[in-house]
């Protein structure tokens, strides 16, 4: 039991390195010093990680589930919470993909930030960051949880707007970071108030002991109903589905090892990993269950189109985000949790190396994001090219390589589960993901160079940036093998299944099990999707590697549409006007203007005129307004009263 | 009479800053150096008697016959008078300094005050609790208008007194009406009988008017008017000892007038608190996001953060007066803590308190913007700050009275609230610097700044440390 007892010093570690760079990291400046501190304080977390996890594999099954507390922290009017992390298998899983990328990300930074004068601040939000996110994922109840989430959303926060003087399209960094910010209390308002309602429905906030409870208590379906969906409100906020996605694309004003640690590989998973870790409550409410599956396959399938004609070469990763985001929730909605924490660790791979080799490339292209300013840098740039290359064929679904798998599995459990629809649009979506990063390949490293030569001069970037592009390649390859389909491997051969299996028992027993559905079924099913994918990437090369021209001609045919994709169905317009607007004109037009100035001071005026003759009181105030002042307290106190004699 | 010297120990922390007044007094007119003597005296006073009252805190007795209550739910309402106090007179030194208008009477009216709100908090009659409340509010109205040569100062006074006399009355009224109803004033005797009491029809109608004056005093929607010309007009100091330990001597009173309910009495007065609750979350919360003065939108958020507590009052059971104190007590050090600042950044005539004049902060002073940033996050109830705790509980105990909706009314207002918060923090960060000023940081008010950022931070990682001590006592 000795590592797994170690475990508060991954959260401890980073914490230490960003209360090190924090405080002491301007008068250190040498910037080998940070990134080594700030990186060191991760890659051993990860080692801790790492031990523990490997010691718990070596347990039986049924003692694999361990709490280790640190200190009692809320002991007042029944409410007893203890500061504790759980160790089990679904924590473990979170935490070695949150350490290990993150660690790679950090090391990545140490080139990619170099120079930038807030160096020593980026490690020190970084290491901050790790720690919000290792609580989030290690606490063993709801409390020690939102501390963790409240604590990622300021860090994202604080590094959407890290470059707050530069230009972010529009507007700045900072108002990109403060619509994240406030897109993402919506979001922590539904959570709050899910987990008010956790503890009025089982007078606790622990997990293991709200879950226990969830299964054996005789509770309404109607209550789950309500507790899932205040949850699920909370996961969109912060893994950005429909409605509140809106801020994942302009949280890209941050630095690119942001985006890729933040922004694809960890937090944005945060919202998977509630409702996989809740799953007991979902599967209690199938309806919720349905709304989660099907916010997800809109949002993937909504977020893959908007994708297909970005030009930021970061927005289409955002986009790709979003859509894949929506995956893992039509996993968690069809029951199929293991499946989208699958997505969410393979995911955490190849996306991570996308936004990685993203900011390799923006690195060597002197900060230009516009992929229609790129072409044929395969040939300044190979190594970037080939890890970028292979990450894309993972996140297409290419067979055998690690998107391949949790893809594919995700899709199987939409047909099974859900209906033939589900896996359709799932496998469209699955089309449209292959056809725009091809696209952002092609445009990117193949064709003609479309940069001006005279400015910019492509170059492959430093070892401390390839590196880390290597090791994620290679995982993004192997990564898929742990979860075999179970039609190729056999009813155990799915190792990670198996591994998160007693996790999700419970809410397993509560689902309808499954169909009966045949191999060939499966196979069947594999093989069209595998073939749709395949000649969505033909259909991509052919257009934008030979023919660029065809793109031209259907946009400008289709140019209606293709507004609309431009301009992401026009969601922020419409948010700007239906709700942004209203609440800022309201506050300064009729609470404040109308409701305090023109009411009552129209009120007081017509009052005080009455009583100015008479009364010679009101005229030696002469102040005016301190009248007004008066008689809006006696109307409170009239009000009063009228409830006292209502009420007798 | 007393009785015996005995219970003059007990009430050493009252008599501390009783003895201090006279002394300063006497200071005052014999001695020219009184400005530099004063303030320290005054601090001394206030962390003598606030530990004397945290030592005692468990010899819990009703002396002089029933009138005052010591230790116990005193001593903690007077820790927090008494250093809220110390931290306003250590910001003022330098800010009274800067404009010239240090007056001698200016430290022994803070003293007054908070003799008056202690003996607000201690009371067991209700004469008591009006002797104390004029104490504290006569010195509120002059303190308001101390900085005499300013017109905004002197109509904030002026405002603060008509309105103030207005609710006065109404207090009185309400005391006559329940005297009348019951033929008693003491509290004791009130909380025995509550729920006699309550059937009669003069006794509720008293108590409601009682509540009236008090909801004025608290800054509760519809009896906030006063709040924003009075907190921007008076010197920011002054607003900061008014916002804090002034609300919370106003709480105190009304959660003595209430104790029969959160012992269990049904609560007759839900519907009252309630609506002024929902009211003053919702308003403060939504006018504060048009404000660009930030003392003004300080003092909505002030109006906004009544209505968070009064959900405490509406729920009335003795987890909500746990979750109350510990709001008063968070509230009061991350609003003095934000005043500080202002005070620090505050130049002459009433300018430099606009977001404006906020703006890039970080590059003038890192350690002001990051504790205004604390500060900020801290109001917006945003964990692990103390005041993330502080709304906390007051939405548990709603959720256990079952006013679920309130508490959800409250998450709501919160919300909203963010966004004027973090406003101020991306001016601070995010913006370069609009007005070119140097600013001077008068080590006194950073020290001050300091320690209340630390206290917000340890009550919000370690809330059990305070939550305990309080729960201890209210049983």
């Amino acid at each position: 039991m000795v590592i797994i007892n170690l475990i508060y010093l991954t959260t401890l570690l980073p914490l230490a390195g960003f209360l090190i760079n924090g405080l002491f990291g301007r008068k250190i400046k040498n910037e080998k010093i940070i990134g080594i501190i700030g990186s060191a304080a991760v890659g051993i977390s990860f080692l801790i990680v790492l031990g523990a996890f490997i010691q718990t594999l070596g347990l039986p099954t049924e003692e694999r589930s361990n709490t280790v507390e640190l200190f009692s922290w809320l002991n007042v009017g029944g409410l007893h919470i203890k500061f504790a992390y759980l160790v089990d298998q679904l924590s473990l899983t979170m935490s070695l993909i949150v350490t290990g990328v993150g660690f790679l990300i950090h090391v990545y930074s140490i080139g990619y930030m170099h120079g930038d004068k807030g160096f020593w601040r980026f490690f020190a939000y970084l290491n901050l960051f790790i720690f919000a996110m290792m609580n989030l994922v290690l606490g063993d109840n709801f409390v020690v949880l939102f501390l963790g989430w409240e604590g990622v959303g300021l860090c994202s926060y604080l590094l959407i707007g890290f470059w707050y003087d530069r230009k972010f399209e529009k507007g700045t960094t900072s108002q990109a970071a403060k619509k994240a910010f406030v897109v993402n209390r919506i979001g922590d308002f539904g959570f709050l108030l899910g987990m008010f309602l956790i503890y009025m429905t089982f007078d606790s906030l622990n997990f293991k002991e709200v879950f226990s409870r969830a299964a054996s208590f005789p509770i309404a379906e109607s209550t789950f109903g309500l507790i899932a969906l205040f949850l699920f409100i909370g996961a969109t906020g912060k893994s950005a589905q429909i409605p509140l996605f809106v801020w994942l694309p302009d949280a890209m004003a941050g630095p690119t090892p942001v985006s890729a640690l933040i922004h694809a590989a960890t937090m944005v998973t945060a919202g998977v990993y509630m409702v996989s870790r809740a799953s007991i409550i979902f599967a209690s409410a199938p309806v919720v269950m349905t709304v989660v599956a099907v916010t997800g396959l809109l949002t993937a399938i909504m977020a893959a189109s908007i994708g297909l004609v970005q030009n930021d070469i970061k927005k289409v990763l955002a986009y790709s985000t979003v859509s894949q985001l929506g995956y893992m929730f039509l996993a968690a909605g069809v029951g199929a949790f293991s499946a989208s924490i699958f997505h969410v660790m393979t995911h955490a791979f190849f996306k991570a190396l996308l936004f990685l080799g993203a900011g390799s490339v923006i690195h060597g292209m002197h900060d230009e994001q516009n992929i229609q300013k790129y072409g044929g840098l395969k040939k300044y740039m190979p190594k970037t090219y080939i890890t970028f290359f292979i990450a894309t064929l993972a996140i297409t679904g290419v067979p055998g390589l690690s998107g391949f798998f949790s893809k594919d599995e995700i899709l199987w459990s939409a047909y099974a589960n859900g209906g033939f629809v589900f896996w359709l649009i799932g496998a469209i979506t699955a089309m449209l993901t292959a056809f725009y990063m091809f696209r952002l390949v092609s445009l990117t490293f193949y064709g003609k160079e479309r940069f001006d030569h005279h400015h910019i001069h492509p170059h492959e970037s430093p070892a401390l940036m390839t590196v880390p592009l290597m090791i994620l390649a290679f995982l993004s390859v192997v990564g898929g093998y742990v979860g075999i389909p179970k039609v190729f491997a056999g009813e155990h051969g799915n190792l990670f299944e198996g591994w998160l299996e007693p996790i999700y028992a419970p809410a397993q027993a509560k689902l309808a099990t499954f169909g009966s559905h045949t191999h060939l079924e499966e196979i069947l099913l594999m093989a069209v999707s595998v073939a749709a994918v395949l000649s969505a990437i033909y259909f991509s090369l052919h257009v934008y590697r030979k023919n660029p021209q065809i793109a031209e001609n259907v946009s400008n045919k289709f140019k209606g549409f293709y507004n609309l994709l431009l301009n992401k169905y026009f969601v922020d317009e419409a948010y700007e006007a239906a709700v942004v607007q209203p609440i800022q004109k309201g506050s300064e037009k009729f609470l404040w203007k109308i409701f305090d100035v023109k009411i009552i001071d129209g009120m007081v005026n017509g009052v005080a005129s009455l009583v100015e003759s008479g009364s010679g009181f009101i005229r030696k105030i002469q102040t005016g307004v301190t009248q007004s002042y008066a008689v809006v307290m006696m109307v409170g106190i009239a009000l009063a009263l009228l409830w006292l004699i209502l009420s007798l | 009479m007393p009785q015996n010297n005995y219970e003059y120990f007990l009430l050493m922390p009252q008599l501390i800053i009783a003895v201090g007044i006279v002394l300063s007094v006497l200071i005052e007119i014999t001695t020219k150096k009184s400005e530099q003597i004063l303030p320290w005296l005054s601090i001394a006073l206030f962390v003598a008697a606030a530990f004397d009252s945290v030592f005692n805190i468990n010899q819990n007795f009703v002396l002089f016959g029933g009138m005052i209550e010591v230790g116990g739910k005193p001593a903690i309402f007077n820790f927090i008078f008494n250093i809220g106090a110390a931290l306003v007179v250590l910001s003022s030194i330098d800010y009274l300094k800067k404009y010239g208008t240090y007056y001698g009477e200016y430290y022994i009216l803070v003293q007054s005050s908070v003799l008056g709100m202690m003996v607000m908090s201690g009371a067991k009659d209700i004469l008591m609790i009006f002797m104390g409340l004029e104490l504290m509010s006569i010195c509120f109205y002059v303190l308001a208008g101390i900085n005499r040569k300013k017109l905004s100062a002197n109509e904030a006074s002026m405002k603060y007194f008509l309105l103030g006399a207005f609710a006065t009355g109404f207090i009185v009224y309400g005391i006559a009406l329940i005297y009348g109803a019951t033929g008693t004033t003491s509290i004791q005797n009130l909380v025995e009988n509550f729920v006699t009491y309550s059937s009669n029809i003069i006794f509720v109608l008293g108590f409601v008017f009682f509540l009236i004056g008090f909801s004025f005093k608290i800054a509760a929607v519809p009896f906030h008017m006063w709040v924003p010309d009075v907190y921007q007009g008076s010197a920011t100091t002054v607003t900061s000892l008014m916002s804090t330990t002034g609300k919370a001597a106003a709480f105190s009173v009304l959660m003595i007038m209430l104790s029969a309910v959160f012992s269990g009495a049904s609560n007759v007065f839900r519907p009252y608190f309630a609506t002024i609750s929902a009211l003053s979350m919702l308003f403060g919360s939504i006018v504060a996001i048009s404000q660009t003065n930030l003392k003004r939108m300080l003092a909505y958020s002030s109006i906004s953060h009544a209505g968070y507590m009064a959900i405490g009052l509406a729920a009335g059971n003795l987890f909500s007066v746990a979750g109350i104190i510990f709001y008063l007590a968070a509230y009061a050090f991350m609003n003095i803590g934000a005043f500080t600042i202002i005070s620090i950044v505050e130049g002459e005539n009433d300018s430099k308190t606009d977001l404006n004049s906020f703006a890039g902060l970080n590059a003038k002073s890192p350690i002001l913007a990051a504790s205004m940033a604390l500060f900020m996050f801290a109001l917006a109830g945003i964990p692990p700050l103390a005041g993330f705790f502080g709304k906390y509980y007051v939405f548990i105990s709603a959720i256990q009275s079952n006013l679920t909706w309130l508490a959800i009314l409250g998450v709501l207002s919160s919300v909203i609230s963010v966004y004027f918060y973090i406003r101020v923090v991306v001016f601070m960060y995010f913006k370069g610097s609009v007005e070119d000023f140097e600013i001077q940081i008068s080590p006194y008010s950073l020290t001050a700044v300091i320690i209340t950022a630390l206290l917000i931070l340890v009550f919000g990682i370690l809330p059990d440390t305070l939550m305990n001590v309080i729960t201890s006592v209210i049983r």
